[in-house]
């Protein structure tokens, strides 16, 4: 078996994917890292300090999670779900009592959804009290504040789409806090997020598109920005 | 004049070279660390990195398989609740439009806290971290009693108890070293604390202390009401 693996791993095919051996001697643990487009975020090597979990809490790995999991989940949501009236509403009771495991699909990006903002929020508050906004990271920290933005508008947009009662007045309730702000501005802001006065038709598909991809898109290049300073900025 | 540069020594000459770093001011802990111990990525934090992944999603599912979302009545904009709540994390926000005109609690307030957190880094705040009370200690009194004194009258003409109270309370603990200077060391830990400490603790009770409030306590016509009573 071993000596079968072992000629998978040497084969041609196998090392044109994978460009080392497999993670057992230093050099090759380190290269695995380097040649590998999703690890080669981290350093070959880390400080002890930072990978102790009491430093992090994994705080922001967490919300790396998260993001994927709602992702994943999101995507499948889709597959069930049309932004209009009333067929967003029946196609939550559909999730619920037809699709199978379509409930528990639901749940998981429900909770999800609420545990990110909770996670990113206290992921700041550990980047604050250990004092890593520090110069360099300045500028990090800075995009850490608009995806602590982004990250809410994402959970914010999503609790409309199942058009049901705490839906409609959730985003009412906000966005009469929207019209609040001087000058017109809030009247304009409101009527350009809603596609009209009140919440209808319009403002759903203007939020599934928010949800579904604007938001999601912007999210994703500020994380990737993120990681990268993260990086060269001699973090984890 | 303070010494602004420092030599950093080592053992392994491999590893690092004898060099002179100048460093000015207190920066990255980068810096500051010498000489650290470092570990593989492969398989020190990727394993780790997976493990809490795991753990996540399994955590996770259970919640999901315990718990359902909640789905009321199709949307009926003819038919108001009462309580007409928005999602928790904004709840701090509703509370806060109870209590001050919209303009005010629901734009100027928030705009507010967003960029004072914004701008956290590039004041220097904490960079030296020095405690609250190692500079003039009189001077420093005077200044934090008037500071909270005037938001303080702002807060009681608003009738905001909700953070009249926490505001208060870390207040109390923020001149405990000035009137207690026994040798404590609670006392020495909360003296060493600089004010950019002060000011984010402060903002993060306020936060917490909202929106609490208005999760759990707050019901028909936004009155208050006991968890007990039902969470609205
Ligand atoms: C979607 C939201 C976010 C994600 C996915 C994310 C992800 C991460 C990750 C993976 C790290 C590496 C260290 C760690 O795990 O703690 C990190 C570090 C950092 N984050 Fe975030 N973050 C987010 C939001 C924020 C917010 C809201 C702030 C602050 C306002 C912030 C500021 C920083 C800073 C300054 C560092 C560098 C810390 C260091 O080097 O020790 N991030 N972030």
């Amino acid at each position: 078996m071993r000596t079968y693996l072992e000629r998978v791993f040497e084969s041609q095919v196998w090392r044109s994917m994978f460009r080392h051996g497999l993670p057992e001697s230093n050099r090759t643990r380190a290269e695995t890292v380097f040649y590998n487009f999703f690890l080669h975020v981290h350093p070959t090597k880390v400080r002890r300090r930072s990978v102790k979990f009491t430093y992090t809490w994994g705080l922001g790995g967490l919300s790396v999670g998260l993001f994927i999991v709602l992702t994943v989940t999101g995507a499948l949501l889709m597959l069930y779900y049309r932004p209009s009236i009333p067929q967003a509403y029946s196609d939550m009771k559909d999730l619920q009592f037809v699709v199978s495991s379509g409930q528990f699909l639901r749940n998981m990006h429900r909770w999800a959804a609420h545990a990110m903002v909770a996670v990113v929020f206290l992921h700041m508050l550990r980047v604050f009290y250990t004092g890593s906004y520090r110069p360099p990271k300045e500028f990090n920290w800075v995009i850490g504040v608009i995806l602590l933005v982004v990250t809410i508008l994402l959970s914010y947009t999503g609790y409309l789409l199942p058009w049901d009662q705490l839906s409609f007045w959730g985003i009412s309730v906000g966005t009469n806090m929207v019209r609040a702000m001087p000058f017109g501005l809030g009247d304009q802001i409101s009527f350009l997020l809603l596609g009209g006065n009140i919440v209808g038709e319009y403002a759903l598909v203007r939020f599934y598109v928010l949800h579904c991809f604007i938001i999601p898109v912007v999210a994703m290049i500020l994380m990737g920005i993120h990681f990268w300073r993260v990086r060269k900025d001699g973090g984890v | 004049m303070e010494k602004d540069f420092k030599v950093e020594e080592s053992t392994d000459v491999k590893k690092t070279p004898k060099r002179i770093a100048f460093i000015k001011g207190r920066t990255a802990a980068r810096v500051k660390q010498e000489d650290e111990e470092m570990v593989m990525t492969v398989p020190h934090l990727v394993v780790r990195e997976i493990i809490a992944f795991e753990v996540m999603v399994i955590v996770l599912a259970i919640i999901s398989l315990l718990f359902d979302a909640p789905l009321e009545w199709i949307a009926n904009p003819d038919h108001t609740p009462n309580p007409a709540k928005a999602p928790w994390y904004f709840l701090g926000l509703q509370e806060l439009l109870h209590y001050f005109p919209p303009v005010v609690g629901g734009v100027l307030l928030p705009a507010l806290a967003v960029v004072a957190l914004i701008v956290i880094p590039y004041f220097r705040i904490n960079v030296k971290g020095i405690g609250l009370w190692k500079g003039n200690r009189k001077r420093t009194f005077v200044t934090l009693i008037v500071s909270v004194g005037i938001v303080s009258i702002v807060l009681l003409m608003f009738e905001v108890f909700a953070m009249l109270i926490p505001t208060l309370i870390i207040t109390a603990f923020m001149v405990v070293p000035y009137f207690f200077t026994k040798k404590n060391r609670f006392v020495e830990w909360l003296g060493n604390l600089p004010l950019s400490w002060w000011v984010m603790t402060w903002f993060v009770v306020i936060v917490v202390v909202l929106t609490a409030i208005g999760t759990l306590f707050r019901g028909p016509g936004w009155s208050w009401t006991w968890p007990w009573e039902g969470i609205y």
